[in-house]
């Protein structure tokens, strides 16, 4: 299909690879925010194409992964009562809670539904006007203008049976906690194309400032990944850090103003827990008081719900970039996409889950 | 579920009072909201996440990037032939560097 197969293009990306051994002369560790960029740098072998002093450090963008396990908890309290259609994008539904998973509630008589847009949850909710539909609202800037759109459209057309548990997140804050962190390593950052389409660029310079640090905007196919960090890798050597766009043809530094416009209207920011990581403050969404209506989490009162994560699994140290999903005691052992332990182990983006997929048992080297 | 796909609007009407289309990802046509990139005609490229068409592709941008790409080196191969060749005659991933050729060939 067009714009995908001339960014696959395998003479080109071992051209830009040539490029960035030439440029590089040192070490350096350089962050992809986003999941859906680690799972192409793993399924395409790009870090096998760098040179050894190229370290990439896979970075927390994968929202299935940082969903809380409190959240999950709650989801499936919801999920499991009478009366209640619980809907979801698919990958959420084999991530394990503290005692089970949204699928053996579905086993266990629940209606639990999946869903490709949250849309098709109020759509439910219309045809169903006699139960509650709840739908888990997940994910970073780039699922968030279709969460938001749906609450918009389900107070627009007055439902009362329409609600959302949400456990949204911000990648701005992410970059922040990380730079701040006493064990950070990460000199750079690819930052994810789209979160970046939809709300552009212009809030990272003051990150690029304050840490010093170079940040790329960076696309998802193998050539966009190697101009993202041929771009990083250029500021590295030359000592520079700045706010530099390798994906333009996606991405303009104002983003999407109708997408924004909504997101401030549906949408506040508040704090967040991240699983594995703990609470991030400013470092996500919630409903805005015009819509508080809406919110699952008071609706069905499972806000006194908490539980502690587990100490097996450490995706926390994953999603922070100081440990390799290979590196982990439980991989490919205890923890396998059939058995997982944590959310990096299920989601399509989650590290582990690449890792384990693209067969890279072992650490390269 | 978080990740864009690209595909090409084929077909945009109003739904329920929300501008939708149907779009077309290398042969898989799914109903997509619009409502959020107002300016998408048919036939213009758009990356779509969870249902919801996000941005439009910049052709020009598009087509400039790739010609950078094509560009890039070769003013290194100009002056400094060897090191180039080098470069060329080592490649660091030995193996098929992008299985993605047959995937996208699908695509």
């Amino acid at each position: 299909m067009k714009y995908l197969n001339e960014f696959r293009d395998g003479e080109l990306a071992q051209k830009l690879a040539a490029e960035i051994k030439h440029l590089t002369t040192r070490h350096w560790a350089i962050m992809e925010v986003c999941g859906g960029q680690t799972h192409s740098i793993i399924r395409n072998g790009i870090d096998q194409l760098l040179p050894p002093e190229i370290e990439l450090i896979h970075g927390p963008g994968c929202p299935v992964c940082v969903t809380p396990l409190e959240m999950i908890d709650k989801a499936l309290a919801i999920a499991a009562l009478p009366n209640v259609i619980f809907c979801s994008f698919g990958d959420m539904l084999r991530v394990p809670g503290s005692s089970k998973d949204l699928f053996t509630i579905k086993s266990e008589g629940g209606d639990v539904r999946i869903v490709y847009s949250p849309l098709d949850a109020v759509k439910i909710a219309r045809e169903n006007p006699d139960k509650q539909v709840v739908f888990f609202g997940i994910g970073f800037e780039t699922t968030a203008p279709a969460n938001g759109m749906a609450v918009f459209v389900a107070k627009q057309q007055g439902l009362k049976n329409f609600s959302m548990l949400i456990s949204h997140v911000l990648v701005p804050p992410a970059i922040q906690a990380i730079m701040t962190s006493p064990t950070n390593r990460v000199q750079a950052f690819l930052a994810a194309g789209h979160v970046c389409s939809v709300m552009g660029y212009w809030q990272y310079p003051p990150l690029a400032d304050q840490f010093q640090v170079p940040i790329v905007v960076t696309g998802f196919e193998p050539l966009d990944v190697l101009e993202g960090i041929r771009r990083t890798v250029k500021q590295l050597e030359a000592g520079e850090a700045f706010v530099d766009n390798a994906y333009p043809r996606a991405v303009t530094i104002e983003g999407n103003k109708p997408a924004q416009k909504l997101l401030g209207e549906v949408f506040e920011v508040s704090d967040r827990a991240w699983r594995g990581i703990g609470v991030i403050p400013q470092s996500g969404w919630r409903l805005s008081q015009a819509y508080g209506d809406f919110d699952a989490e008071s609706r069905f009162d499972v806000s006194g719900i908490r539980t502690q994560e587990s100490s097996l699994c450490r995706s926390g140290e994953v999603l922070q970039g100081t440990l390799k999903p290979n590196q982990c005691p439980a991989f490919g052992k205890q923890c396998t996409p059939r058995t997982p332990l944590g959310a990096t182990m299920v989601s399509s983006e989650g590290a582990c889950a690449a890792y384990f997929n693209y067969g890279r048992f072992e650490e390269a080297g | 579920m978080c990740l864009g796909v690209p595909g090409q609007v084929k077909q945009i009407y109003e739904a329920n009072g929300t501008r939708m289309g149907k779009v077309n990802f290398g042969g898989i046509v799914k109903e997509v909201c619009l409502a959020y990139v107002p300016d998408l005609t048919v036939g213009d490229y758009t990356i779509v996440h969870v249902g919801f068409a996000l941005t439009k592709i910049d052709e020009a941008s598009a087509n400039e990037t790739l010609k950078m790409f094509h560009d890039l080196g070769i003013l290194e191969e100009e002056l400094n032939p060897e090191d180039h060749a080098e470069s060329q005659l080592a490649p660091a991933c030995a193996v098929d560097p992008f299985g993605l050729s047959q995937g996208a060939k699908q695509a």
